[in-house]
């Protein structure tokens, strides 16, 4: 008798548990699902199951489903777009390389997309053991469903103990699927990454409530350890062009007709410089008095090659359009550099860009909240202050 | 159009407190709004139904109080409101905040569209939208900043999304479960008598029996993968910024650029 018990009640036959099992023991007969004596109870399938409808039966009695040790090795996904891997994913190896070492174990690096071959040879320079290459029409422009299917077929069939991404709009998009099919732990939009010495689990830290606090996470009996992690809080790897690795090619699984969404444009926003990659944001807020007004920020930020930010009031009024919005209902940033001016320091402001390395705060008031956070201020009108900064900048700079 | 719109209840400030016991947030006590994402949502869904007609149904999971957010997007204009509530519900980690959902979102039936807030302003994490959308096998569209065009028959729906290199325009079949932006509406505000009209109303609360299918193991704190072993402040910036103060405002810009310059960020 196959150990697979299956809860019918459960089961809406979906059948990802078919195509889940390496043994090809699982079939529908008249709309049931039906396990066959090919059954090695191996597992696969019950993380296939969005219902949960499939159980091992002498597994019930645990708590841990599953057996933590066939789970090895680091993994990262290798963002890309149109063939170019920004900072993030470059990140993401530097740190898995780092984690890796520490487990002793093997890095390796998910290079998704078309045409990518490059990305792959650039995943080893940066630090990765091996390489899955999974290169296919489908998986040009980043979608959830082919990508998801990808990876989580991939985690099923190699189990890494560990799976790392960067907490872009992509990289969260994809972790929160994936971790959700595979049903495992993700902490999201990690600040610190770690491994415990004494249990070698994953120590995932991450701010919450607006960066007011941080929470120390573990995922003790899930694999793999999912995490996203933000940019700019690991270091950056040296590519060494020398360095050996395995590229393994892997075949995309679904087709174009599995999947459900098409991308049908992208607008590049090429003048803006993204306020997620900067490295230093000159922001203006309600004391920047109008859109012409951001033509004065805009001065600072070029000099110092830098992104525009702006407080939601100078949003809200429509100074400004909301990519530009920098706290805790538009973006956190942090930069090396933050340069806030004619802004007053509202805490969900603050909830935005506090962690950045060096704050600077221009405001005519003296006790505006965000000369509590800053660690440079000068009080005046930014009118004044920021054209003679740039300008200060540009000849200092110049001389370097 | 059957619209059905997650939403949390959040403290309204960023001053939370930590149950030095149990390592988790003390909700009780502090005023508790609508997350600011969600209310973008629910005005979405409403405008939606102005257009093509249908339904819209608000879901929340949380504490008993949580009624109140409900109670709001009934002000608003939602048809029908469903609060999950339960003990065995309680520590859920965005895994078992997305099951739980999921199983509430089958049991009320056919849908087309799921509406959610990108994040939540208290835990920031942004995965139970899609962790739901994965866990009812549905497409999932997350930073959306614009519906372009929604078309019934031919069950297509078309969105911009707002991702770091600039706009991506998206087509998905529907049913399909979207993260919504602030840009994409200016939410209503519920009238004082359509709040107290909604107050009268009679809104379910559906314990952990009353979800088909459910597994009691993979609920709440004991269905969490993830556990929060610590937590703790950040440190905080200590004494206030150093003024720059010279002469002229040209001494003082000079003062400043010399300052960051020897940060050596530049």
């Amino acid at each position: 008798m196959a150990l697979l018990k299956i809860d019918h009640d459960k089961c809406v036959g979906c059948e990802a548990c078919i195509d889940a099992c390496p043994f090809g023991a699982l079939s529908m007969v008249d709309g049931l699902l039906e396990v066959s004596e090919a059954c090695t109870a191996c597992g696969a399938c019950l993380l296939s199951c969005p219902m949960h409808a499939l159980n091992l039966l002498k597994e019930r009695e645990a708590e841990v489903a599953i057996d933590l040790t066939a789970y090895s090795g680091v993994w990262v996904w290798v963002e890309q777009f149109r063939g170019e891997v920004g900072g993030i994913p470059l990140e993401m190896l530097g740190q898995g390389r780092k984690l890796a070492d520490q487990r002793g174990v093997a890095l390796t690096a998910c290079v998704l997309g078309h045409k990518v071959e490059h990305i792959a040879e650039k995943a080893i320079s940066c630090g990765a053991d091996r390489v899955f290459h999974v290169d296919d029409p489908t998986l040009e422009a980043y979608r959830t469903g082919p990508y998801s299917k990808v990876l989580v077929d991939l985690v099923l069939e190699h189990k890494p103990e560990a799976l790392i991404l960067g907490a872009s709009s992509r990289g969260r998009d994809l972790a929160g699927s994936v971790a959700s099919i595979l049903h495992t732990g993700l902490t999201a939009d990690c600040t610190g990454l770690e491994i415990d010495t004494e249990t070698g689990l994953l120590l995932q830290t991450r701010p919450a409530f607006g960066g007011n606090i941080m929470a120390a996470i573990v995922c003790p009996y899930h694999r793999p350890q999912m995490a996203t992690m933000r940019q700019h809080v690991a270091q950056m790897p040296v590519p060494d062009p020398g360095r050996r690795g395995q590229i393994v090619p892997v075949k995309a699984v679904l087709t174009e007709a599995d999947i459900a969404t098409r991308v049908i444009d992208s607008i590049l926003e090429k003048d803006e410089v993204s306020l997620a990659d900067a490295r230093i944001i000159v922001s203006g807020g309600g004391g920047v008095g109008g859109a012409e007004g951001f033509k004065t920020i805009r001065l600072l930020a070029d000099v110092l090659g830098g992104a525009v930010g702006a407080s939601r009031s100078a949003v809200d009024r429509g100074w400004i359009p909301y990519a530009h919005q920098v706290g805790q209902t538009g973006r956190t940033v942090r930069p090396d550099l933050y340069i806030a001016c004619g802004i007053s320091g509202q805490i969900q402001h603050l909830a935005g860009m506090k962690t950045s390395r060096v704050i600077v705060a221009v405001n005519k008031d003296p006790q505006a909240p965000i000369f509590g956070v800053a660690d440079y201020g000068i009080v005046g009108d930014l009118f004044e202050v920021v054209p003679e900064l740039a300008e200060q900048f540009r000849k200092k700079l110049e001389k370097k | 159009m059957k619209i059905i719109v997650c939403l949390k209840q959040v403290p309204d400030t960023s001053d939370v407190r930590i149950d030095p016991e149990t390592h988790t947030l003390i909700r009780e006590g502090i005023p508790s709004i609508i997350n600011p994402f969600d209310m973008y949502a629910i005005e979405e869904a409403l405008r939606l139904k102005e257009k093509f007609g249908g339904k819209v149904t608000a879901l929340t999971l949380g504490p008993p109080q949580s009624l109140k957010a409900l109670t709001e997007a009934v002000a608003m204009g939602a048809d029908e409101a469903i609060q999950l509530s339960d003990r065995a519900f309680a520590g859920s980690d965005s895994w078992a905040t997305s099951y739980t959902l999921a199983l509430a979102i089958r049991k009320l039936g056919e849908f087309d569209l799921v509406l959610c807030g990108k994040q939540a302003i208290d835990g920031d994490t942004g995965q139970v939208g899609p962790g739901i959308a994965s866990q009812l096998g549905i497409a999932q569209l997350t930073y959306v900043f614009k519906i372009v065009n929604l078309d019934p028959e031919a069950r297509l729906i078309t969105v911009e999304r707002l991702l770091e290199e600039g706009r991506e325009i998206v087509e998905a079949r529907l049913p399909a479960l979207l993260t919504v932006l602030k840009d994409i509406n200016q939410p209503r505000t519920a009238s004082f008598i359509k709040i107290r009209d909604a107050s009268k109303k009679n809104i379910p609360t559906w314990s952990a029996a009353d979800l088909p299918g459910v597994d009691p193991a993979m609920l709440g704190l004991k269905g969490s993968p993830t556990q929060v072993i610590q937590i703790f402040t950040p440190p905080m910036r200590t004494g206030g910024a150093q003024l720059i103060e010279a002469g002229t405002v040209r001494e003082s810009a000079a003062l400043l650029a010399d300052k960051i310059i020897a940060e050596k960020i530049i």
